[in-house]
């Protein structure tokens, strides 16, 4: 029964990591960037959310609909004045300049929040939980959490195949030269992806920050499990990428249940054997080479 | 009849013989430190040497053999450890196991190259990552390597604090030279030779013959000896080790932010970057966060305006390279004029 | 009136020149066709008007604009449009899909989905198949249609009849023919020679990056061609 309990909270933990690997997977898909400070910008999402907790009264939950467009247009003018830069000069300068960002948003955050650690509070949902029936409870905010990681692919699914921009980014995702020649402006298209990503992850950060404690350094352990959730769910499917997100989320609970340490570790062996038994995924759907 | 001028392949300059000389009243100022008597100066020297030596492995890696790894704080942290292990429950030497704490990273750059090879470009990069993390966290569980809270050194406690001090710092003084001058050896031989035409264009060094693969785990696992050994060099001075510190991001930022700054691709970058990186860190000392703050932003900003560093700025306005690598083809106007006059 | 003025158009890849000072004109409604050997130059001038390259600000004008530089979205906006080498069909796309994303920048004009289906049939038919599911020839007719539903006031092609049977080939350039006849520009590079003369008004044949030959299709001798394709 313990072990039931310990998957289905795995399952729900995985939704959290499926929207954090969402915006990674997106900007990887259309642009060929990995973006090392991905997780940084959803504590620093959470930390706006603290601030507007702190200034506004706001709930947190409502502070993420302030907050996810501010993420979208950082995410926006980043990828403009900063990203779109560096693209076509190979790899190394996007993965330096990112990882920059990371150090650069960590000390700021610890500059302004100090390294105190920090809960998003919304009243009271957190602690709710919710029968499934057969015994089976769960926590009202995890599954609320699942649920909206699914609205959210859902949306994004729907967004990507069935309107002009989905399509803009599937044929930039391609073959970005020819896009062009399309009539499509990927300088605007890849700020349009970022933004989007960063709204995502802005959600994600949100999300998490009510979840559990975070603090200023606590965004590198995000991108790196958006990253494993990618990898074992396989580049090029949405769902795969859930599905990646609810294996990894599973393997941690699991972990941690068999010993308090092993959580987080536990993952990263699951992460680590798909990579040498399959590595380009377990769902993978991708019809470019990695 | 004008003689064809004759092409010669040469590599010293005027600026080359200059540097070997400057290197060379260097490494004699550093020997003579200790007479000096000054603790505080010797220790500092350690530390700089050692963020110099991590700087020119992780130049070599990125720089020359296009690898870009952010998770050589994985050798820092088993090289610290190798030390502890080698030392004091093994009972070696603790000054002859550094260099073994060294072959020791060495040997789990095999199987970490295994896995982390399978990816191409930023998700190499990640893969190192995500590597030096399970090790983390592996050590982390560990109740032997003192879990989360580390251990301490002690098997230098029987020596005399001038002795471990004085030994210490000519351990890092060899290392420093060492590690500057086998590279710089290596990427001016036909091996080097070969490594950059990896990096340049791997299918192109392929067709002539060079094999890829081992070529670039060559380079893995030496980077990985030297960033072991300078770990394990690191906690003999600092004396005591935790997972969080040792398998810390932050010597891989420190890492990054040198060569970018300093110069990538060059020898000269990482020492420049150094130099530029304590600097800072004395000038903005009570300032925090700040100092991370401005290093990224120069970092990112070298990256994005003046990506061949601040080295690069200078040998491109004046052609200066005082450890030359490449080879220069240079007419022979001399022996042309003098063929001429026979003809 | 002339839609296209180029004036020493020069254009390089690094430090290699593929094109050396080309002057070319375009009359609106005509046929061009633009002949020459393997690495004349013929797809690297295409690619050049279509802003897929880097071109001096005056060495290009668009119907009295000067368009040098401009990027390519920008260009397809002003009504220039490439068929590029290859097709280079979207295969993340349906046909439908690669026929849609040729209308982003939604130019107004009597080209639709619909007219584009009666024109090629069997776009029509296999509407949701991802795009390079097709055969040579329905993908060459699809790359077609996704230029055409730019709606384009130029419409720029590069060697379609490249692998593809003679028979298809031909009914391509009857297609191309209407196109011209009801008003837009064509300017056709080509490998097949015979096929294109037939239809176009004015030929440039390249060579090494120049223009070597220029004149009225039917005027121009199989001696003269001959010379100017390979240099004699």
């Amino acid at each position: 029964m313990v072990w039931i309990d310990t998957i289905v909270q795995g399952i729900l933990l995985g939704g959290l990591y499926a929207l954090f690997a969402t915006g990674l997977s997106l900007i990887f898909g259309v642009m060929r960037l990995v973006n090392l400070a991905h997780g940084d910008f959803s504590i620093l999402a959470a930390f706006i959310a603290v601030f507007a907790v702190q200034s506004l009264g706001l709930n947190p939950l409502v502070a993420l609909l302030l907050v996810a467009p501010v993420m979208a247009t950082v995410g926006y003018g980043l990828q403009r004045l900063v990203l779109n830069r560096l693209l076509g000069r190979g790899i190394l300068p996007a993965v330096l300049v990112t990882f920059g960002l990371s150090i650069v948003i960590q000390n700021g955050l610890l500059e302004t929040f100090s390294a105190d650690s920090r809960r998003l509070n919304p009243g009271g949902i957190e602690t709710a939980s919710v029968s499934l029936g057969g015994g089976l409870a769960v926590g009202a905010f995890p599954l609320l959490t699942f649920a909206v990681a699914v609205l959210l692919l859902v949306g994004l699914q729907i967004l990507i195949g069935r309107s002009a921009i989905g399509r803009a980014f599937r044929a930039a995702s391609d073959d970005g030269a020819t896009a062009a020649l399309m009539g499509i402006d990927n300088g605007r298209l890849y700020g349009l992806a970022m933004a989007l990503s960063l709204a995502i992850v802005a959600v994600a950060g949100i999300f998490l920050g009510i979840r559990t404690t975070f603090t200023f350094s606590s965004g590198p352990d995000r991108l790196l499990f958006a990253f494993e959730a990618v990898i074992i769910g396989g580049l090029g499917s949405l769902w795969g990428t859930l599905a990646g997100g609810v294996i990894l989320g599973v393997a941690q609970t699991i972990g941690a249940r068999l010993s308090p340490g092993w959580g987080v570790l536990t993952g990263h062996l699951v992460f680590l054997a798909v990579l040498l038994l399959r590595p380009s995924g377990l769902f993978a759907k991708s019809r470019r080479v990695d | 009849m004008i003689a064809p001028a004759t092409l010669e392949v040469a590599r010293t300059t005027p600026a080359s013989r200059a540097g070997v000389v400057g290197a060379a009243v260097v490494v004699a100022g550093l020997v003579a430190v200790p007479w000096l008597g000054d603790a505080g100066l010797m220790r500092a020297i350690v530390e700089f040497i050692a963020l110099l030596v991590l700087a020119q492995m992780w130049n070599l890696l990125a720089g020359y053999a296009g690898l870009v790894s952010i998770g050589q704080q994985a050798y820092v942290g088993l090289g610290g450890y190798a030390l502890i292990v080698l030392a004091d429950d093994l009972g070696v030497d603790p000054f002859l196991a550094v260099p073994l704490a060294g072959l020791a990273a060495a040997g789990f750059a095999l199987p970490t190259a295994a896995l982390v090879f399978r990816f191409r470009d930023a998700y190499f990069a990640v893969g190192t990552w995500a590597v030096a993390e399970v090790y983390r966290l592996l050590v982390a569980n560990t109740d032997a390597l003192g879990r989360g809270t580390g251990r301490t050194l002690k098997a230098v406690f029987p020596l005399a604090r001038e002795t471990r001090e004085g030994v210490t710092y000519a351990i890092a003084v060899t290392v420093g030279v060492a590690a500057v001058v086998v590279v710089y050896l290596y990427l001016r031989s036909r091996l080097g030779l070969g490594l950059m035409a990896v990096r340049d264009s791997e299918p192109a060094s392929a067709s002539l013959g060079v094999d890829v693969f081992r070529t670039k785990l060559a380079v893995y696992v030496v980077a990985a000896f030297g960033t072991g050994t300078t770990g394990a060099l690191l906690y003999l001075n600092l004396l005591r080790i935790s997972p969080d510190a040792a398998f810390s991001i932050n010597w891989t930022a420190y890492t990054i932010f040198i060569v970018v700054i300093g110069g990538l691709g060059t020898l000269e970058g990482p020492i420049v970057g150094t130099v530029v990186f304590f600097l800072l860190r004395q000038l903005l000392a009570d300032y925090g966060a700040w100092y991370m703050i401005l290093l990224g932003s120069l970092a990112v900003l070298a990256m994005m305006r003046y990506p061949r560093g601040l080295w690069g700025l200078v040998a491109d306005r004046w052609d200066l390279h005082f450890f030359p690598v490449q080879r220069r083809v240079r007419r022979d106007v001399e022996r042309a004029a003098v063929e001429k006059g026979r003809a | 009136m002339t839609l296209l003025t180029v004036r020493g158009l020069s254009a390089f890849y690094g430090d290699f020149q593929a094109l050396f000072d080309i002057s070319l004109d375009v009359t609106e409604g005509e046929t061009v066709a633009v002949i020459g050997a393997n690495g004349a130059g013929k797809t690297t001038f295409l690619r050049a008007l279509a802003g897929a390259l880097p071109v001096p600000r005056g060495a290009v004008q668009f119907a009295g604009r000067q368009v040098g530089g401009r990027p390519a979205h920008a260009l397809v906006d002003l009504g220039i449009v490439l068929v590029p080498e290859g097709r280079k069909i979207f295969p993340s796309l349906s046909v439908r899909e690669n026929l849609q994303i040729g209308a982003y920048r939604r130019r107004a004009g009597p080209w639709t989905l619909d007219r584009v289906y009666r024109t090629f049939p069997v776009l029509g038919e296999r509407r949701e198949q991802p795009g390079t599911n097709l055969s040579g020839g329905e993908q060459q007719m699809l790359a077609i249609g996704r230029g055409l539903m730019a709606n384009p006031r130029l419409l720029l092609m590069d060697e379609i009849s490249l692998g593809l049977a003679p028979v298809v080939v031909q009914h391509l350039y009857e297609v191309l023919g209407t196109v011209n006849t009801e008003g837009t520009t064509l300017l056709v590079v080509e490998q097949d020679v015979s096929q294109v003369l037939a239809v176009a008004h004015r030929v440039y044949c390249f060579r090494k990056g120049t223009v070597a030959l220029e004149g009225v299709a039917g005027h121009l001798t199989r001696e003269q061609i001959f010379a100017a394709y390979f240099g004699a």
